[in-house]
C-alpha cells in the first residue's frame, strides 16, 4: 500500500467555499493537466506496458480505502498465496488454454497465472472457494500426471498434458471419475481468459478497436452493415 | 432555540440530481446557500480513470463486495452497503439500497436515461383508477423540461409517438448513429413484431452545446447566471466516443452534478459545501418553522447545527424520508411535516427483467469501433397502450426496453461460457473460437413501471443506529400482480424479439414473474417517500415541493413522486427541482421566509 500517501486530514475533504485551492489540490490538477493533451492528442492509451506502474499520478481525495481506491494509482491490496510449483504448473496449463501463435503470445507471457494467483488470494468468498478448487486440482494434476506418466504435470511432454487435459476439458462428456476434475480445468480456462482478453494484447486478438477518442461517431462501416444482410 | 440570524438563505442537504439543480438556480439568482453532502469531495476532471483497461485493476475490474459495480465504477464509499451505515428489512423483503457518499452522489455513475415523463404518466389514476395523479400536469413541466435538457444536453430526437414527449425545436443533440445490432434490431421489431426502435435519450453531449444561444435563453436579464452558463458550457466537451460513463467523464461530456451543476453555482460565489457532513435532523421554532439542521461532522465526529430561512431535503427519496421521520419535536411528534402519517410510504422502484441472446449474423463481424457513447442509442418505448386500455393485458402500466451488446471492451468474465459452444475447447481452437462469437452476445432489459401500493414503505427501525448515532431505515415490500405479471410479459417480450431475430435464448426465460423481477431497489430508481399532492391530509408536499405543513422545508428530490413512470426519474427529479426552486426564490422575493 502506499505508505507515503498523505494521511486524510480535517479540512482536507471540504469544499468550503469556492474550491479553495491548497497545495495538494493544485498538485492534483497539475498532474490531471499533463494527461489531458495526451488523451486529445490521439495517444493509444493501452500503449504502455501493463506491468509497469499504471500512472504516476496519485488522486489526493481518495481515502485509498477497499471502498474509495484509488483509481489512478492501482494496488492490489492482498498477500499472494501460491507456491512457485502451483505458479510454474498454472503457466504451463494457461498456456495449453491459450498458446501463443501469430496473433497474439502465450497466456502466461501475459501473466495470465499470476493473475489466478491474484484472484484465489483475494480476501472473497466466491474467491476463497475458487482457491480451494484450484489449489486442489494441481495436487490432482500432478497426482493424475504420476498416475499415467510417472513424473509432475508440468514436466511431461506437450503429448502426454494433451492426453490429461483431454479428459478434463468439457464436464458433460467428462467419464464420472474426471467430473471434479473438469471443474478445476473449467476454472481455470475462465480465468485464464478472463486474464488474457483484458489486455490490450487479448483485445487486438479479437478485434477490439475501440477505447481510443474518436473526432465523431460514424454509421457502421459497409462490409459490417452487408455482413448482416443489411444494406 | 438561538434567535441570530440565520447564517444562510437556505440549506441544501444533498448534492446528486436534486440537490444539484436547486444549488445552481438558486445560487445564479443571488440566493446564498450551504449544501451539506454526507460523502466526501469528489472531482470527475481529475479523479475519471477515462482510459485504463481492466488489466490495470484489482481481479481485472471485476465486482466485489466494496465495488459491486466494478472496480472502476464511479462509486465512491457506497453500494448495496456503506459501511457503518447499515439498514433493516422486514420478514421476506429483500429491499436493496444503493447510495453513493460522495459529491454528486448517484450522478456520477447514473445510465444518464433521460426520457421525458408524458401526459398519462401525470394522470395515472384518471386513466386507470390505480395510484394516484399528480397535482400538476405534463405542461406545467414542460418548460423546465426544456430547460433542463438544454441546460445539461442531452441527445435524441422527437418521433411523435403515444405518450413518449417530444421536446422542443433545438433543444435535443442528434442522437449518435446506431451500432450493427441496433439495426438489426430496430429492422426485426419495427417490421415483424411491430415493436417501434427509436433513438434514446440520454445525458451525453454528442456535439458541444450552443454556449451562446443557451445562457440568454435560459436567464433573459440575468448577467451572472448567463456569465456562468457560458463558461460551464463552454469548458465542457463534446463525447469522443470511447470509456464508459459509469466511470464518470474527465471531459464533461456526459450529466454528472460535479461537472454541469455545482461548477457554475460555486461560480456565481454563492453557493458554499460542505463535505463530509451527515444531516441528522431538520430543527424547528416554536412556530413550527423550519429554523436549521444538525449534521455529524464526520471528520471531527462531532455534532454541528447549521441555520438558514429556508431548508431543502434532497438528499435521495429514502433519506430525506429518513431525515424527516427523525426530525421529531413536541410540534411534530411523528416526524417533521409528517401530520398525513404518509412519510416513508408509497415507495416504488421500476419493474427490471432481463434476457440475453447468441446470434449467428454478428460471428466473425469484420472489426470496427462499436463504443459509441458507451450507453444506449436506440431503445423501444412502451407500445402496447392500446391493449392495454382495452383489458387484454394483466397488468396495468407499461414499461420500455434498452438493449446493448456488440463488440465492447472485454472485460472480467470475457469468454467465461465458451465452453458450452465448443464442447470443451481449449487451444487455438478456444482462441478461434473467441474470434468468433466475441461480439454475438446481445442483452434485452426492460424497465417498467410500478404501481404505489400501501406495502411498501420504509420507517425508523427501532432498533437500527448508524456510526453517526443516527436512527436508520427499515424496509417493507410487496409486488402487485401489476409488477409481477409485467415481469413475466418482458420475459415472454424477449424471447420473441431474440427468436425473430434468429438467435439463441442464453438465459432463463421465466414464466413465474416473481422469479424474472429485479429486486425492490435494484433498478436504483427508488422514489416517493414524501409524495406531493393536492390534498394535505392525502400527501406530503404540495406540487412545487413544498412541505404542506412548514412553510419553509422543500423536498424536491424522488421522495416526492407520485408515481414512476416507466421513465427513468433522473431527468423528471431535475425538472422538478428546478421547477420548486423558482417558487421557492418567487415566495423569498415577496418576503415569506423574512
Amino acid at each position: 500500500m502506499n505508505d507515503d500517501r498523505p494521511s486524510r486530514t480535517e479540512g482536507e475533504s471540504r469544499v468550503e467555499g469556492k474550491f479553495q485551492i491548497d497545495r495538494r489540490t493544485a498538485l492534483k490538477v497539475i498532474a490531471a493537466a499533463a494527461v489531458v493533451p495526451a488523451v486529445f492528442s490521439g495517444c493509444e492509451p493501452g500503449e504502455s506496458d501493463p506491468a509497469a506502474p499504471v500512472s504516476p499520478m496519485r488522486n489526493l481525495l481518495a481515502a485509498g480505502t477497499p471502498t474509495d481506491p484509488d483509481l489512478l494509482a492501482t494496488v492490489i491490496p492482498w498477500d499472494r498465496s501460491l507456491t512457485k510449483h502451483e505458479l510454474a504448473t498454472l503457466a504451463v496449463l494457461c498456456d495449453l488454454i491459450i498458446p501463443a501463435d501469430k496473433h497474439s503470445p502465450a497466456a502466461s507471457s501475459l501473466g495470465a497465472h499470476e493473475f489466478i494467483d491474484e484472484w484465489v488470494s483475494a480476501p472473497y468468498e466466491g474467491m476463497q472457494k475458487d482457491k480451494v478448487l484450484v489449489r486442489g486440482g494441481i495436487v490432482w494434476l500432478d497426482g493424475e500426471a504420476n498416475r499415467r506418466f510417472g513424473g509432475r504435470f508440468r514436466e511431461l511432454t506437450a503429448a502426454q498434458m494433451v492426453e490429461i487435459c483431454d479428459d478434463i476439458c468439457y464436464g458433460p462428456d467428462a467419464a464420472p471419475e474426471y467430473q471434479a476434475a473438469s471443474r478445476f480445468f473449467d476454472k481455470i480456462r475462465d480465468l485464464t481468459a478472463t486474464a488474457f482478453y483484458t489486455t490490450k494484447e487479448g483485445m487486438a486478438d479479437v478485434g477490439y478497436v475501440g477505447n481510443v477518442p474518436l473526432p465523431r461517431w460514424d454509421p457502421p462501416p459497409p462490409e459490417a452493415l452487408r455482413h448482416v444482410g443489411l444494406s | 432555540m438561538s434567535k441570530a440570524r440565520p447564517e444562510y438563505d437556505v440549506i441544501i442537504v444533498g448534492s446528486g440530481a436534486a440537490g444539484g439543480m436547486c444549488a445552481f438556480v438558486l445560487a445564479v439568482h443571488g440566493v446564498k446557500v450551504l449544501m451539506l453532502e454526507a460523502g466526501r469531495h469528489y472531482d470527475p476532471v481529475s479523479e475519471t480513470p477515462m482510459f485504463q483497461l481492466p488489466s490495470e485493476a484489482p481481479l481485472r475490474g471485476g465486482w466485489t463486495p466494496e465495488k459491486p459495480f466494478g472496480y472502476y465504477d464511479a462509486t465512491v464509499d457506497g453500494g448495496w452497503q456503506v459501511p457503518g451505515e447499515p439498514y433493516a428489512s422486514s420478514e421476506g423483503t429483500n429491499f436493496v439500497w444503493w447510495r453513493a457518499r460522495m459529491l454528486g452522489g448517484r450522478t456520477n455513475h447514473w445510465g444518464r436515461i433521460s426520457l421525458r415523463m408524458g401526459e398519462y404518466d401525470f394522470k395515472p389514476r384518471s386513466r386507470d383508477g390505480l395510484g394516484f395523479d399528480w397535482p400538476m400536469t405534463y405542461e406545467d413541466l414542460v418548460p423546465y423540461y426544456d430547460k433542463t435538457e438544454a441546460l445539461i444536453g442531452v441527445y435524441g430526437s422527437n418521433e411523435g409517438l403515444e405518450n413518449t414527449p417530444s421536446s422542443s425545436p433545438g433543444v435535443l443533440l442528434p442522437p449518435p448513429a446506431p451500432r450493427v445490432h441496433e439495426l438489426l434490431t430496430r429492422k426485426v421489431c419495427t417490421e415483424q413484431l411491430d415493436i417501434p426502435v427509436i433513438p434514446a435519450h440520454l445525458a451525453i453531449l454528442s456535439q458541444k452545446q450552443d454556449s451562446t444561444r443557451w445562457p440568454a435563453e435560459l436567464f433573459p436579464n440575468n448577467p451572472l447566471a448567463q456569465r456562468v452558463v457560458r463558461e460551464s458550457m463552454e469548458s465542457r466537451a463534446a463525447c469522443f466516443w470511447a470509456t464508459p460513463c459509469g466511470r464518470g467523464c474527465s471531459i464533461k461530456a456526459n450529466f454528472q452534478s460535479t461537472t454541469v451543476l455545482l461548477p457554475p453555482a460555486l461560480a456565481t460565489g454563492n453557493l458554499t459545501i460542505r463535505t463530509d457532513s451527515m444531516v441528522r435532523e431538520v430543527t424547528v421554532n416554536s412556530r413550527g418553522r423550519a429554523t436549521g439542521v444538525h449534521y455529524i461532522d464526520k471528520v471531527t465526529r462531532i455534532d454541528e447545527h447549521a441555520t438558514a430561512k429556508v431548508v431543502i431535503l434532497a438528499a435521495s427519496a429514502c433519506e430525506s424520508a429518513r431525515i424527516m421521520l427523525n426530525s421529531k419535536s413536541s410540534r411534530f411528534p411523528d416526524g417533521i411535516g409528517n401530520g398525513s402519517g404518509l412519510v416513508g410510504k408509497y415507495l416504488m422502484d421500476t419493474v427490471g427483467a432481463g434476457v440475453g441472446g447468441q446470434f449467428p449474423q454478428f460471428e466473425n463481424m469484420p472489426p470496427h469501433n462499436q463504443d459509441g457513447s458507451s450507453e444506449l442509442h436506440l431503445y423501444m418505448p412502451w407500445w402496447l397502450y392500446r391493449d392495454q386500455a382495452a383489458g387484454k393485458l394483466d397488468f396495468g402500466r407499461g414499461y420500455h426496453i434498452e438493449f446493448g451488446g456488440g463488440r465492447r471492451m472485454p472485460g472480467p468474465g470475457a469468454f467465461g461460457g465458451l465452453e458450452s459452444y465448443t464442447n470443451g475447447a481449449y487451444g487455438l481452437r478456444f482462441k478461434q473460437a473467441a474470434r468468433r462469437y466475441y461480439g454475438s452476445f446481445m442483452w434485452f432489459d426492460g424497465r417498467g413501471e410500478m404501481i404505489p401500493n400501501d406495502d411498501c414503505y420504509c420507517e425508523i427501525d427501532p432498533e437500527g443506529v448508524d456510526q453517526w448515532g443516527i436512527p436508520t431505515l427499515k424496509f417493507h415490500w410487496k409486488w402487485s400482480s401489476h409488477e409481477l405479471n409485467q415481469a413475466r410479459h418482458m420475459q415472454h417480450t424477449f424471447r420473441d424479439i431474440i427468436e425473430a431475430m434468429g438467435g439463441t435464448v442464453t438465459s432463463t426465460v421465466q414464466d413465474d414473474g416473481a422469479k424474472a423481477i429485479a429486486a425492490p431497489g435494484q433498478i436504483i430508481h427508488e422514489v416517493g417517500g414524501a409524495i406531493m399532492g393536492s390534498n394535505p391530509n392525502r400527501s406530503v408536499l404540495n406540487q412545487y415541493c413544498k412541505s404542506w405543513e412548514v412553510s419553509n422545508l422543500f423536498v424536491p428530490d424522488g421522495a416526492c413522486f407520485v408515481s414512476n413512470a416507466d421513465k427513468n426519474p433522473t431527468l423528471s427529479i431535475m425538472a422538478i427541482a428546478w421547477r420548486a426552486s423558482d417558487y421557492l426564490i418567487k415566495q423569498m422575493n415577496q418576503g415569506m421566509f423574512a
